[in-house]
């Protein structure tokens, strides 16, 4: 691959050379293994493989799982509990695949935000960033269809209120919403392609997974100085780097153990606990939960949706501009989906021209202060829809629009960044100073 | 036969979450300390066995468990009942509602069929009332404090605490709303319930000549629907311990290697 010079594989008995003159896939898998990774890296640079590994987790309990399960609105709930009860070691595949849910997001929330911290964002990995926003997407596509699957109340309710956002687009929308539900209203001929899809889209995920491997192993990682890997040399690159394998391999396991430990206690001690309650009741087209809440990893974004009523200024511009074609509704809509969309745009809405936080002085601050409002429109968003949660969700929601469309453009223009090492080496030696006597040469071995 | 029987659940059901709207917040629910509870908690064969005969005896009368097969009244980890018992008790169990139950017809006799262990408990639509197989996973006795989850974390979920507190909250008050009698219950959400009292003390008798005062009775009866709802839980207590103590051995010996892989690099001393 383009990129830092590094060796490259070199086939070398007649099998090898045979091989590779048909397929190069030796090789292929020896340059991605053997990668230069920059190696000041810390512990917020493991969550790729946490994701991959979940990832294959996902697929590997899953497709198990529909081994038992059957998609049918009369016998959906049933045959969950059929698989809690009669399948050997079924209820393990099952609680695993319901938590694993969870692992992922905790894992793409700490990768993103790793991101955002570092200015992972930044030229030239916008590629790296989009692909990343489109797989995270496709993810909560693919956990809110799952959620559909096993027919409990919070099942069918949340499809029936995530489903109805498609129907507040206004002149499409009620049409949209009933080719999206297959009917009027959420029924077995949802159940069934939702289940089509939840298959399906984590091939799409791990075909962008792919991609997004490719995208960054093209530019290099980024790294906590934001510096990047000297490429004038094959010996200034190894100066800056060690191979990806083993060096990172081995890291990034003792952290994706340590996490199984915690994760592998949540399945075995308190497996429910992440969920609720009302999905242990088989869907009920009559009766509508108290509250009717998603699960924890879409509250800030529901949190956001929920925020922007008619009573908001903001709001009722919208509404007087357009005509009310802008209702409370779709506002809150376009909020949600903008709320992801700032996040996208961020490669070109910030603007300094340092890429890691640890040398933005100003930006610190701001960042910690988004980290924690991403924790309150979290928390708000599971609360009722009323004073303060009401008003503690419109602050939280125009904080996250500011830092992205205010915040990051500014900061770049105001703020005066501190100094930065000038390369990757000297920030390592920095933390891991050099012995006397080894001046001379350190090699990597 | 499906839809009719959703219809009726779900008018009973949209009564009772009418309720629980109406009441915002759930009511008070006591911690007990369960044998089942915590990192090491096991279930109480002789507590199902007596919870067993509470059910059928009278929760039956109106309630069904028709996701649980019989013959896992056998099932070690479970009531653990001796496999002849198993199946002279599933032999003699009533079938309550004949309409909920088609599945058991034989038209040969043109009656129903006497249960089998592959059979699930009955089901039991005849008043409306809802099935019980999930009900201690289905409710949640502990929240908060302000929506963060924290009780839950150190309590558990509360189920099995929650059906306990609904059976001993009966105040004795009693109102008519539209045609229905309720109950006024401390611990169901809203205060009122449709159900009336099923539990007074002594409604069963025990051949070990166990305690059968109210208090003992309900949580007999909650730690046995515990168990229709999470019946694998010694099986899945068991794995935890597995893939933690494996998983924290092979974190320790990862990390040593990482240690030792990047001491030249870092410039440590292995």
């Amino acid at each position: 691959m383009a990129g830092i010079p590094h060796d490259h594989y070199e086939p070398k008995t007649g099998a090898e050379k045979w091989l590779n003159k048909r397929l190069p896939i030796a090789g292929l898998i020896y340059d991605t293994l053997m990668l230069p990774t920059p190696k000041n890296l810390n512990w917020m640079w493991i969550w790729g493989i946490v994701l991959t590994f979940t990832l294959v987790l996902q697929i590997v309990t899953g497709i198990v799982l529909v081994m038992h399960y059957t998609p049918d609105a009369d016998l959906a709930f049933a045959s969950v509990e059929h698989i809690m009860r009669n399948v050997n070691g079924g209820w393990a595949l099952r609680y695993i695949h319901m938590n694993g849910a969870s692992l992922f997001f905790v894992a793409v929330y700490a990768h993103i935000f790793r991101g955002l911290y570092y200015g992972s964002y930044k030229a030239p990995r916008e590629i790296t960033w989009i692909i990343g926003m489109l797989i995270y997407l496709l993810m909560m596509g693919t956990a809110f269809m799952g959620y559909v699957l096993p027919w409990g109340q919070m099942s069918f309710w949340g499809a029936t209120v995530i489903t109805g956002l498609f129907g507040a687009i206004p002149g499409i929308g009620e049409a949209l919403q009933t080719w999206l539900l297959g009917g009027p209203a959420v029924d077995n001929a949802t159940l069934t392609r939702f289940f089509s899809l939840h298959y399906l889209m984590p091939f799409l995920i791990l075909g962008l997974v792919i991609v997004h491997i490719w995208a960054f192993h093209t530019t290099g990682n980024n790294n906590p100085t934001g510096v990047e890997v000297r490429r004038t040399s094959k010996e200034e690159a190894e100066k800056d780097t060690v191979p990806f394998w083993p060096y990172f391999v081995i890291k990034d396991l003792v952290a994706l153990a340590l996490i199984l430990v915690i994760f592998f206690a949540i399945v075995g001690f308190m497996p429910n606990y992440l969920g609720h309650p009302d999905n242990y009741i088989e869907a009920n087209a009559l009766a509508t939960p108290a509250h009717i809440v998603p699960e924890w990893y879409f509250l800030p974004f529901y949190a956001i949706l929920r925020a922007f009523t008619a009573e908001v200024w903001v709001v009722q511009i919208a509404s007087f501009v357009t005509g009310g074609i802008i209702d409370a509704k779709f506002f809150g809509v376009l909020a949600m989906f903008g709320a992801i969309a700032v996040m996208a745009l961020a490669p070109w809405l910030d603007t300094s021209s340092v890429r890691s936080g640890r040398y933005r002085p100003m930006f610190k601050w701001w960042f910690a202060l988004l980290v924690v409002d991403f924790m309150v429109l979290m928390w708000v968003g599971a609360q009722a829809a009323e004073e303060p949660y009401a008003t503690i969700s419109l602050i939280a929601s125009a904080y996250w629009f500011a830092y992205f469309l205010v915040i990051l453009p500014l900061l770049g223009v105001i703020e005066k960044p501190l100094p930065q090492p000038a390369t990757i080496e000297e920030d390592f030696d920095a933390h891991y100073p050099k012995k006397s006597g080894d001046e001379a040469a350190a090699p990597a071995e | 036969m499906l839809k009719k029987l959703s219809l009726v659940t779900a008018l009973v059901a949209t009564l009772a979450t009418g309720a629980n709207a109406a009441g915002g917040g759930g009511g008070h629910v006591e911690n007990i300390d369960f044998s089942f509870d915590g990192w090491f908690g096991t279930y109480d064969q002789n507590q199902l066995q007596r919870g067993l005969k509470i059910y059928t005896e009278v929760c039956a009368g109106c309630h069904g468990l028709k996701f649980v097969p019989m013959r896992t009244l056998a099932d070690e980890g479970g009531p653990h009942l001796p496999e002849d018992q198993m199946k002279a008790y599933v032999a003699q169990f009533p079938v309550n509602d004949e309409a909920a139950n088609r599945h058991l017809y034989d038209a040969e006799n043109d009656e129903l069929r006497a249960l089998v262990p592959t059979d699930h408990f009955p089901a039991n639509e005849s008043l409306g009332a809802p099935d019980l197989s999930l009900m201690a996973k289905a409710r949640a006795g502990f929240h908060g404090p302000y929506g963060l989850g924290i009780n839950q974390f150190f309590k558990g979920m509360g189920g099995p605490e929650y059906i306990t507190a609904l059976l001993l909250g009966y105040t004795g008050e009693e109102k008519e709303e539209a045609g229905v009698t309720l109950y006024e219950n401390t611990a169901f959400p809203g205060g009122w319930i449709s159900m009336g009292p099923p539990l007074y003390g002594d409604d069963v008798e025990f051949d070990d000549g166990h305690a059968t005062d109210l208090h003992h009775l309900a949580e007999d009866v909650s730690a046995f629907l515990m168990w229709t709802a999470e019946p694998k839980l010694e099986a899945r207590k068991g794995m935890g311990f597995l893939a933690v103590f494996f998983l924290s051995v092979l974190t320790v010996l990862l990390y040593l290697t990482n240690k030792r892989l990047w001491a030249p690099i870092k410039r440590k001393d292995v």
